[in-house]
C-alpha cells in the first residue's frame, strides 16, 4: 500500500518529533514502533567461538554408516526395541523436563545451560557420531532422529529445537562430510561438552525458495566469500558452528563456517513462536572460507539435506500436536459448562476425534518418507507431500487446541498458546535441522 | 519399519488394475446409464477371481477374504495377509469403477460377514455362495441397535419378520446375511446375523431404488414376513451376552471399514489422475518446489495428493493391524472417516478444476463425483466414525457422548 495523507503527515510528525502533540493524537506507539523497525538490524552479537576445532586422527575416506538391515520387504509399522527405549527416555525427559520449563524458556528466547545437559544426559549426541569418530554410531538411522524429534516436540518445540539442532548438524557431517571435514569436526560432538552447532538455509525473503538463495558465496582462488542473511537460526549468538547454505555459480551449496568467524554476527528478530530455540538472524558480510570447507564430497545431494531438515520440523510437528490431543482430551472430560462435561457435545468431540485422525495422518507420511530416505529411497516426492499435508493439518490443529479451551487457551496459564504459536512454524521453515 | 508394499503383493495389484481399465473402465457409462441391468460382462470376471480364491488367498481381490486370522500363519514374524491384499485389491477395483465391483457376484459384503464370524461347517455350506448384507431398515440406518426386524425361535427354525432396505446386490445375490434381533427388550445384545437364501418363503423383493451414483450396483428392499431360517444359518453364537453386548456383530466392521475407505480411495485416485491427465499440458508438477511458490491449480493437485496418501496410509495402517491381530476399531475408523472425506474431497474438486470438461458425461469424472458420496455413507457414515474416534478417545459411552 502506497503512503497516503495520513503516511505523510505521520512523518512529517516523526521529524518534528514533537513529543505533546504525539501524546495528544495517542500516536507514540505507533511512531515509537516505526523508530524501532528502521533501527533493529542495528543490533548485533559477535557469533561465538569457544574452541578450536582440530583433527585427533586423519580419516583415509568418508565414515559412511549404513542404514540398520530389513530382514523382509514386508509393509511393518512395528519400531525396534532398541527404538523403543529411546523413545520412553526421551518421552521422560520430554515429560519432566521439557513440558514444565516450556513457558519459562518461551520467555526468556533460550533453552537453560541446566535443560541443554539434562538433554546431554541422553546420550543423543553419542548416536550421531560414528564408533571411529569417538561416538557410538554403528549405523546411521534418520527414523530413530525422527522419533526423538516427536517426542522432544511432545514435551515442547522450542527447547526441542535447541536440543536437535547441534545433532543435526552433526547427522549432516556424518552423513554428508568429507573425510577431513569429519575427522575435524566430528569428534568434539561425542566429547564431555559437545558444541553447539546449527544448520542455517532460510532466508526472510518473500516466495523463498531453498534452491534459489539470496545469500551468495564466490569463489576467490582457494577460497569463498560468503554475503547475505539467514533468517530463524537456532543457537545462533551461541553456536560454534554452522552449517550455512549459500548460492554458489554451480548451485546450491553448504558451507561448513565456524562462529567467531570474521564477518558472522547475529541480529536480532525475536519471532512468533519456537524462541526457546534461542533464534535469531545469522549476518554474513564477507565471510572468507576455504573451498575445502563447503561441505561434502562427490555424493552430496543438497535437496536431500534439505528434505531431510524440513521432515525434522515435520517430526517436531507431528508430535506437538501429538501434546495439543492428549492435553485437550482431559482438559474437554474435566471441563463443564451447561451442567456436563464440554466432551459431552458432539461439537467439541468432532473436533478432537479430527485431531486423532489428522495427527496420524501426519505421522503416517512423515514416517514414510523418512523411512525411505534411511533406506537409501528417493524421497523427494514424499517429502514434499509430508511437509504439505503437516503444514496445514498442524495449524489446524494449533488453532482448534487453543479454540477448545476458549478464553484459557488464550493466556498463558496453558500452554495452547505457545504450540499455536509454535506449529506455524512448519510452514515458514525449511531446513535448519537433519534427521 | 517399512512403508513399501512387498513384492508378493505386487501381481495382485497389477492384476486387479488391469481388470479396472480393460474390463471395469469400458463398460463403467453404460451400467451408470442403464441402472438396474446386471452387468453380465462379470460372469466371466467372477469366475477368473474364483479361481484366484480358490488357489492362493493371498492374490485375491475379493470381499470373502477378510477376516482375522484365516490367512496362511507363517510363523510369529510380522504379516501381510489377507486384509491388506484384498484392501488393496479393492482398491484397484475400484479404479476402474466402484459400483461395479459392489456388483462382483460372490464378493459381497455378506461374504465378509461370513468370513469373519461364521463356524467351519458354515463355511463350508456357504462356499460358493453370493452373500448380500441387510443391515438397514427405514427407521434404522447408522442406529443398527434400533432395528426393529425380529427372529423368533420356533422349532429348529428362526421366523425373521421386517423391513430391510439399501441391500446392495440384494436381488441378484444368493443369500442375505440379515440382521434382526432376538427379543427387543434385550436391545443391541440380541441382535444376530442370520443367512437368508432367496427363496425362502416370505421373504420377498419390494424395489430397486434409483441412486445420485454407484448406479451399476443394485440396491434393493427386501421384506420378510414369517420367514422361517433354520437355526444353523445363525451366524456366530446364538447366546445373548448382555455384557459383551454388540461386539459380535460390530467386529465384522473393524475389517470391512478399511475396505471400504479403500473404495472411496480407488474411486479418488481415478480422478485424480484423469485430472492431471487432462491439465497436463498446463502445470508443471515439480517436487523441488516450494508449494507457496507455484500455481494455484498446482498447489492443489499437490494438496490432494497428499490429502489422498495419508488416507492411503493409514488405511494400510488399518488393514495391517487386522492381519497382525492388533485391535484396530479406532484405526479402521479413522481410515474409513479419512478415505470418506478425502475421496469426497477429490472427486468433486476434480470436477471443479476441469470446467465444463469434468461436470460433463464425456468424462468419468462427474460420475467419480456422484459415485464417491456413497462411500462416506455406507458402513458407517462419516459422523458415525467420528462418534467412534471420540468416544473412544474421552473414554465415554454412547450416553454420555450422544
Amino acid at each position: 500500500m502506497a503512503k497516503d495523507a495520513v503516511g505523510y503527515a505521520l512523518t512529517g510528525l516523526n521529524k518534528m518529533a514533537s513529543s505533546t502533540l504525539l501524546d495528544r493524537l495517542g500516536l507514540r506507539r505507533l511512531v515509537e514502533r516505526v523508530a524501532y523497525s528502521l533501527t533493529r538490524t542495528g543490533f548485533r552479537v559477535i557469533t561465538t567461538s569457544a574452541r578450536t576445532f582440530s583433527s585427533g586422527k586423519k580419516l583415509d575416506k568418508p565414515e559412511r554408516l549404513t542404514a540398520p538391515g530389513h530382514t523382509t520387504d514386508l509393509f511393518d509399522l512395528n519400531i525396534t526395541d532398541e527404538q523403543q527405549m529411546i523413545r520412553d527416555s526421551v518421552k521422560g525427559f520430554a515429560q519432566e523436563v521439557l513440558r514444565p520449563r516450556g513457558e519459562e524458556a518461551d520467555a526468556a528466547q533460550r533453552t537453560s545451560d541446566e535443560t541443554l545437559s539434562a538433554a546431554l544426559e541422553l546420550g543423543l549426541n553419542f548416536f550421531a557420531v560414528p564408533e571411529s569418530l569417538g561416538g557410538a554410531a554403528s549405523e546411521r538411522s534418520p527414523v530413530t532422529t525422527m522419533l526423538v524429534a516427536e517426542d522432544l516436540g511432545w514435551g515442547d518445540m522450542g527447547q526441542a529445537v535447541a536440543i536437535l539442532s547441534p545433532m543435526g548438524v552433526a547427522n549432516a557431517l556424518t552423513q554428508w562430510g568429507s573425510a577431513d571435514q569429519q575427522a575435524r569436526y566430528l569428534p568434539a560432538f561425542a566429547g564431555d561438552e559437545p558444541p553447539k552447532a546449527a544448520i542455517a538455509v532460510t532466508e526472510a525473503q518473500l516466495m523463498f525458495d531453498p534452491m534459489a538463495l539470496s545469500t551468495m558465496a564466490v569463489r576467490k582462488g582457494d577460497s569463498y566469500v560468503l554475503n547475505g542473511a539467514k533468517a530463524m537460526v537456532p543457537l545462533a549468538a551461541e553456536a560454534e558452528l554452522f552449517l550455512i547454505a549459500a548460492q554458489t555459480e554451480d548451485g546450491p551449496a553448504v558451507f561448513i563456517v565456524e562462529g567467531g568467524t570474521d564477518g558472522l554476527s547475529a541480529g536480532d528478530d525475536p519471532a512468533m513462536g519456537v524462541r526457546a530455540s534461542g533464534q535469531r538472524p545469522l549476518i554474513l558480510e564477507n565471510v572468507t572460507v576455504s573451498a575445502a570447507q563447503r561441505l561434502g564430497t562427490d555424493d552430496f545431494d543438497y535437496r536431500k539435506f534439505v528434505d531431510l531438515g524440513s521432515l525434522a520440523w515435520c517430526a517436531l510437528a507431528v508430535g506437538n500436536c501429538q501434546a495439543v490431543l492428549d492435553y485437550v482430551v482431559p482438559y474437554c472430560n474435566e471441563r463443564k459448562a451447561f451442567g456436563e462435561p464440554i466432551s459431552y457435545r458432539q461439537a467439541v468431540a468432532f473436533l478432537i476425534a479430527d485431531m486423532a485422525i489428522e495427527v496420524d495422518a501426519m505421522r503416517m507420511l512423515v514416517w514414510r518418507a523418512v523411512s525411505r530416505a534411511e533406506q537409501g529411497k528417493d524421497f523427494k516426492r514424499e517429502a514434499h507431500m509430508a511437509r504439505t499435508l503437516c503444514k496445514e493439518k498442524a495449524m489446524k490443529i494449533g488453532t482448534d487446541g487453543v479454540q477448545l479451551l476458549g478464553g484459557h487457551g488464550f493466556t498463558h496459564e496453558y500452554p495452547v498458546e505457545r504450540w499455536y504459536r509454535d506449529l506455524r512454524a512448519v510452514g515458514v521453515m525449511f531446513s535448519g535441522l537433519h534427521l | 519399519m517399512n512403508f513399501d508394499l512387498p513384492k508378493k503383493i505386487k501381481p495382485l495389484v497389477n492384476n486387479a488394475h488391469q481388470v479396472a481399465l480393460s474390463v471395469f473402465r469400458p463398460i463403467s457409462r453404460k451400467y451408470d446409464r442403464a441402472e438396474h441391468e446386471y452387468p453380465k460382462e462379470l460372469d466371466m470376471l467372477a469366475s477368473v477371481l474364483d479361481g484366484m480364491n480358490d488357489g492362493d488367498p493371498t492374490s485375491s481381490a475379493g470381499a470373502s477374504q477378510t477376516g482375522k486370522g484365516r490367512g496362511k500363519d507363517t510363523g510369529t514374524g510380522v504379516k501381510n495377509g489377507a486384509n491388506m491384499t484384498t484392501c488393496l485389491g479393492a482398491l484397484e477395483l475400484c479404479y476402474g469403477d466402484v459400483g461395479l465391483l459392489l456388483s462382483m457376484p460372490r464378493q459381497g459384503l455378506g461374504n465378509a460377514a461370513i468370513a469373519a464370524v461364521a463356524n467351519d461347517e458354515q463355511l463350508e455350506r456357504f462356499k460358493g455362495k453370493w452373500a448380500a448384507m441387510a443391515i438397514t431398515e427405514p427407521g434404522a440406518g447408522s442406529d443398527s441397535a434400533a432395528i426393529r426386524t425380529t427372529a423368533k425361535e420356533d422349532g429348529d427354525h428362526y421366523v425373521l419378520n421386517g423391513e430391510k432396505i439399501y441391500v446392495t446386490s440384494g436381488e441378484r445375490a444368493d443369500c442375505v446375511v440379515v440382521w434382526a434381533s432376538l427379543d427387543l427388550a434385550l436391545g443391541r445384545a440380541a441382535i444376530k446375523s442370520f443367512v437368508v437364501e432367496w427363496g425362502t418363503p416370505g421373504m420377498e423383493l419390494a424395489r430397486l431404488e434409483k441412486k445420485l451414483g454407484i448406479r451399476a450396483s443394485d440396491t434393493a428392499a427386501i421384506n420378510f414376513n414369517d420367514c422361517r431360517v433354520p437355526k444353523e444359518n445363525l451366524l456366530g453364537n446364538p447366546e445373548v451376552d448382555v455384557a459383551k453386548g454388540f461386539a459380535g456383530v460390530m467386529e465384522t466392521f473393524d475389517n470391512t471399514r478399511p475396505l471400504v475407505a479403500c473404495f472411496a480411495l480407488g474411486c479418488a485416485k481415478a480422478a485424480l489422475d484423469r485430472t492431471r491427465e487432462l491439465l497436463a499440458e498446463h502445470v508443471k508438477l515439480d517436487y523441488e518446489k516450494p508449494i507457496g511458490n507455484v500455481s494455484a491449480v498446482e498447489a492443489e493437485l499437490y494438496t490432494m495428493e497428499a490429502e489422498w496418501e495419508a488416507a492411503y496410509l493409514l488405511t494400510v495402517k488399518a488393514a495391517w493391524m487386522a492381519d497382525n491381530r492388533i485391535a484396530n476399531s479406532v484405526e479402521a475408523s479413522i481410515s474409513k472417516a479419512k478415505a470418506g472425506r478425502v475421496g469426497n474431497y477429490i472427486t468433486l474438486r476434480c470436477v471443479e478444476l476441469c470446467g465444463a470438461l469434468g461436470y460433463t458425461e464425456t468424462e468419468l469424472l462427474e460420475k467419480w463425483a456422484r459415485d464417491s458420496k456413497i462411500l462416506d455413507i455406507f458402513e458407517g457414515t462419516q459422523q458415525i466414525q467420528l462418534l467412534i474416534i471420540a468416544r473412544r478417545l474421552l473414554g465415554l459411552s454412547s450416553r454420555e457422548l450422544k
